[in-house]
Formats: C-alpha cells, structure tokens, sequence
C-alpha cells in the first residue's frame, strides 16, 4: 500500500502527468464548451462524437491538400460545422427527432471517416511547440498550460469568448431564453429554431477545432479511434458542471485527470482497476445527477423540441 | 394572427376538403420517399466512385451477402429478430413519452447477467434456455430500471442517464469478463482469446430448424409473435391506452388517475427488458453471427444502437418495425460480402447512415406542411 502510495505520489509531482492531463482536459474542453453553448439553447447533440471525429478527419485532410497546419484548422472547423449543419437542419428546421440524427450521425462520421481514411491515407503533422516566456517556466503545471503546441492556445480564447457570447449579448441571452422557456420567446419574436440551429454550429465549430487540436496538437496522425468516445464524456462534463461554464470546465479537467491517471498509474506497472476507472466520468456524472438534481437545474426545456402551436 | 407570417406560401391547398387531399397525399409520401432514398443511394454511390472504385460489385455484394447466396437470408432474418426486439421495448417506452437511448448497455447487461445465470446454474436444456431468456430480460429491466429510479425520485432526466448508463454498463461487463467467478471461461476451455466466457452447451441452444436450405432460429418466429403481442397490448388495452395517454399528455393522464411514476418507470422497465431479451436471444440462438454462443467483449455489437434506430425509423410503430429492421439486417449481413471487392467494407455503415436521414426527410416534411395547412386554416375561421 505504502509503495502505491508512493506511486501516486510519483504521478503527482511528474510534470508528464500535468501535461497529459491538460492535453487530455483540452480536447474535452474544446468539445464541452460548444456542447454547452448548445444544451443552454435546449438541444442536446449526441453527435458531439461524430462532430470531433469529423473535424479531425478534415483537420487531416485540409493539411493534406494545402500544407499547412493553419489551413487545416480552418478545414476541421468547417468539417465540425458541415456535420453540426447536418445535425441543425434535420432536427431543427425540419422536425426528425434530434437523437436520431445524432447517433445516425456518429455511425455515418465513423464510417466515412474510417472509409475515406483507407482510401485517400492522408499526411498529417504535428504543429510547433510554443514556450510562453516565463508563464511556461512554473514549476510542475507551467510546461502543462504553457508550453503546448500552438492550437492548444485557442482554448484560451474560446473560453471566454464562450462566456461572453451567452452571458453578455443579446444573441446569448436570446439562445438561454430560448433554452429556458421556448414559447415565450417564440411570442416575444425570438426565433426558436434559428437560435438552436445557431447554437449546435457553434457546437460544431469548437468540436471541429477540437478535433483539429487532437490530430495538430497531441496525436499527430488519423485514425478512426483517436475519439474513442470521448465525446460522450464531454457531453457527460458538461451535465456534470450543472450547465454552466465553470462546471463544464471543472468537469472537463476532472474527467481528465482520471483518464491521465489510469494512463501514469499503469505505465508505473500497477492494475488498478481499469473498468472503474473508465466508467468513474459516467458514475460521478450520474450521482452528481442524483444528488444535485433539485439544486442544479437543467436548461427547462433542455431536448424538448419546439413546434409552435403544438408544445 | 401573427404566427403565419413565414408559412403562407402553403394557404393555397387548406380549403380543399380532407377527403380529396387523400389520394394526393399518399403519391406525395411515395415520390418523398423514393425520392430521398433514391438520393442517398446515389450519394453512397458517387462516393464509392470518387474514390475510383465501381459502385456495381458493391451492390451485387451486398444482395449476395444479405439474400442471395444459399443459408443469407436465414442469416439476415436472425439478425433482424434481436433489431425487432430491441425496436419493440423502445417504442413502448417512447409512446409513454420516455426517450430511452442507453438500448446497447441494457441489451450488453441484460446478455451478460443472463450468461452469468445460464452458466451458474445450467440445467437440463430447454429449461436453462427459459432461464437465460427470463433472467436476460430480468437483468436489462434492472438496468433500465436504476435511470427509471432516478428520474421519478431524483429527477434525472431519462435521456441523459441512459445514455451514460451505456458506458457504465460496458465496464461492469467487461469486468466481469475478467474473472473466472464471473463470467471468463476456465483456463483450458477459452482457446488462446483472454476474454471469453464458456460457450452453451449444444442443448442449451435455441434450435434453428432448416427452412428451404436457410437455418432459421426461433428467435425469428418469437420475435413476430412478439411483436403481435406489443402491437395488440399497445392499442388494444386499457393498459395500453394509458401508456399512450401519458406519452401524449402527461398531465390529463394525471388526472385521470394514471401515476406517472407507475406507468412510467414500467415502460422504462420493460424498454430495457426487451434489450435484454434480445441479448439473451443472441446468446442461445444467435449463432455464430453473434459470438458463436459465447459471451465476448463487445457482444452487443451495436443491435441496440441500430434497433433504437429501428424504432424510431418505424415511427414507433411496432408492426412498421419489423420490414425496418429487415432491411437494416440485410444491410450489416451484406456489409460482410462487401470487403471481398476491394472496397472498404466501412461503406456499408455510410450507406445506412445516409439512409436513416433519407427516410427520416419525407416523415418531417409532411408533418410541417400538415402544421402550416392546420395553422394557416385556423387562421382563416378567425
């Protein structure tokens, strides 16, 4: 016992572990952020694991043709948006049922991706490391925030343009009421629909970038389980941070965190139980659920489609 | 009235009376469908030949491997049977109005505990078989039954905790995969896989009578009269008349005296029952296109993510399930003569993707133009 908690001890102060967790908590974050922006207008888009997985193959794919890591970012935020635009139309301007389309979208992503992958077999990189002056040289978690590969460093953009995007204009405070009371906005001449449809291709572009940031700044190549579901867990953050951003990106490090760890903690030869560990975001969301759930509330009309005159 | 603004270009065709609407109504459904089938067809097939490939052996492959070929289409119907099941228990749970996604983890669980059960006690043939069945159905039900728990004490929303309940319930298998107390197979009977659990004896198998040179198992015939069954139950009884009134207005239904959570956490119950059902009928008659009565990793092998399509491409119609599920077993049957032309058998998962939207279009178009003739002709008795 005493030489597993040294081991643990070990992982904690290894700077591989920060840098890996944040690696890990990035790409969830990226994906989060948008699925959040997206539940706070009452859609819930199972097809945040296609919208990655979509995202990275054009990310790929964009450097393929063009060269450049830049381009390719460019290419995986409109693969994200094509995919979310597919999930937006579908279910929110002609009325299919949004889950549907989502896991329909997952299975279409997977195999057009993994089709597509074995037919073209793209080139991919990775993109260059940038060291913030002094920031990167904290002790323990500096080479973790600030010393990644540069499509790491949109993050730090996104976030709070996320938050100001819902809390402080007018468009965001149209997509909460939308999200909260659909037919009250819809009389007050809000748009419904549109606003949604908004939301999930705001979705789909951060998935896309996040996506992008896999393949440019962690894994450097494609392959069609480079996901892995990790898209579930990202929608799993953003339930488990109670529908705000903070909890969303709380829940996304956590979550991280357990899967850095399993990683560090069976590299050091130890087997702890991996089942449990895989399944801890899925647990940990659900009780949280179960425990907080007349406190945290849920967007009212969270997955509850809008049809005027009907609902 | 404001709410017509956008949808007036449709005021046209509202006085014309209901009856003469009809025959125009039915070749607007055909030429909807055949024509969004049709598009995602030749989507799949231009995307076969960009890729420099011929879009014709993929075709001729895919009838080949799902009908064609002597023993397929015996093949094709036992895969359909699990897909019709998993379809049934979801469209009972979606006409109470509950949105069950987590099929593939009820279906994975539900197989597993019935496995376990299966092995633990192992009874003469016939007997045994009931028993995995029963205690299958038993074991998804329970799964099912810790999201219904959750969302008529706790308030968790159903769709979120089946869908998370998936993952949990993999791991929980997959470590029960692990232990030879569980479910792994004693050392010499797992051949030189690591994660297998013993395989049924042969008279703890669901028979499969040959029916013209095609092995059928009985799960075929089961799941018809099943699904008899839950059309019958669904709209023929008092029982089911409630679980539609609840699924359509929650709060009439209170009224009237029918408890939300009984009626409710029932559906969810029986939802996830009938995924475990089907995982268990996989088991003792699935053969070797599930696992060759053996219980793997990775056993639900997506019946439960394409059977909740199936009922909602069937529009939660259970009598309407069973071509759906036909054609979408004929599709993953036939994606396995698909590699054989060179063409990444993958293609076959776009194609049905594709044509999940396409029948999912003309359903929501025809049910727009249906809400912008009713509200443009309310408008106009105002």
């Amino acid at each position: 016992m005493a030489d597993f908690l040294g081991a643990v001890d070990e992982i904690f102060s290894s700077e591989a572990t920060y840098l890996n967790g944040a690696l890990f908590a990035a790409f969830l974050a990226f994906a989060a952020t948008g699925e959040w922006v997206a539940e706070r207008s009452g859609t819930l888009n199972i097809s945040v694991e296609g919208m990655l997985l979509g995202g990275a193959f054009t990310a790929v794919l964009g450097y393929h043709v063009s060269g450049s890591v830049a381009l390719g970012l460019l290419a995986g935020m409109l693969g994200g948006m094509l995919i979310a635009g597919v999930q937006a139309e579908m279910s929110h301007r002609l009325a299919a049922d949004q889950f549907v389309v989502g896991l329909t979208l997952n299975i279409l992503v997977f195999g057009l991706t993994g089709f597509l992958e074995n037919q073209i077999a793209p080139d991919s990189t990775l993109a260059g490391r940038w060291e913030i002056p002094v920031l990167s040289d904290i002790p323990l978690v500096g080479q973790a925030l600030f010393g990644q590969r540069w499509p790491f460093y949109i993050l730090y953009l996104l976030i709070p343009l996320s938050w100001w995007l819902v809390y402080r204009t007018r468009w965001g405070l149209e997509l909460r009421s939308v999200g909260e009371n659909p037919q009250s906005a819809d009389v007050s001449g809000i748009d419904v629909n549109k606003r949604r449809r908004q939301s999930i291709y705001y979705a789909g572009l951060t998935c896309g970038l996040g996506g992008a940031f896999l393949i440019f700044g962690h894994i450097g190549r494609f392959e069609d389980t480079i996901v892995g579901g990790r898209g579930f867990i990202a929608i799993a953050a953003v339930i488990f941070g109670g529908w705000t951003l903070r909890g969303t990106l709380a829940g996304a490090m956590i979550f991280a965190g357990a899967l850095s760890f399993r990683l560090s903690i069976q590299g050091l030869g130890y087997d702890v139980n991996n089942e449990l560990l895989q399944a801890l975001p899925f647990i940990v969301t659900i009780a949280g659920m179960a425990v907080f759930s007349h406190r945290v509330r849920a967007p009212a009309a969270l997955a509850r489609p809008f049809i005027r005159g009907l609902r | 009235m404001r709410a017509v603004g956008g949808a007036g270009t449709a005021v046209g065709s509202v006085a014309r009376p209901l009856r003469m609407a009809r025959g125009t109504r039915l070749s607007g459904w055909v030429a909807l469908y055949t024509m969004s089938i049709l598009a995602a067809l030749v989507l799949s097939g231009i995307l076969v030949e960009a890729t420099g490939s011929d879009w014709r052996p993929v075709v001729s492959a895919l009838l080949d491997g799902s009908v064609r070929r002597p023993g397929r289409w015996g093949e094709t119907l036992a895969t359909a049977a699990p897909l019709l099941v998993v379809a049934l228990g979801t469209v009972i749970s979606s006409k109470a109005g509950l949105v069950n996604i987590g099929q593939e983890g009820q279906l994975y669980v539900g197989a597993a505990i019935g496995a376990y059960f299966g092995f633990l006690i192992g009874g003469p043939g016939p007997v045994n078989v009931a028993l995995i069945l029963i205690v299958g159905a038993a074991g998804g039900g329970l799964w099912a039954g810790i999201a219904a728990g959750l969302r008529y004490w706790r308030g968790v929303p159903e769709v979120l905790s089946t869908l998370l309940l998936v993952t949990v319930g993999g791991q929980a298998v997959a470590y029960g995969l692990r232990w030879e107390w569980l479910l792994l197979a004693p050392e010499g009977r797992r051949g030189n896989r690591n994660q297998v659990s013993e395989q049924l004896a042969t008279d703890n198998r669901l028979p499969r009578p040959d029916l013209f040179g095609n092995e059928l198992p009985l799960t075929v015939f089961f799941s018809v009269v099943l699904t008899v069954i839950v059309a019958f139950a669904l709209s023929r009884t008092v029982w089911g008349f409630r679980l539609r009134m609840l699924g359509r207005n929650p709060r009439a239904a209170q009224r009237s005296g029918v408890s939300e959570t009984r009626y409710g956490a029932t559906a969810l119950m029986l939802s996830g029952a009938f995924a475990g059902l089907a995982g268990a009928a996989m088991l003792t008659g699935g053969g070797f296109a599930f696992g060759n009565y053996q219980f793997v990793p990775g056993f639900s092998a997506n019946i439960g993510w394409t059977g909740l399509l199936v009922a909602l491409v069937a529009y939660e119609k259970p009598l309407a399930a069973i071509p759906v599920a036909v054609v979408f077993a004929g599709l993953r049957t036939g994606s396995n003569f698909v590699g054989s032309t060179g063409v990444e058998s993958r293609i076959t998962d776009v194609i049905s993707g594709l044509l999940v939207l396409a029948l999912l279009v003309p359903a929501a178009v025809m049910f727009l133009r249906d809400r912008r003739r009713a509200r443009a002709a309310a408008t106009e008795r105002v």
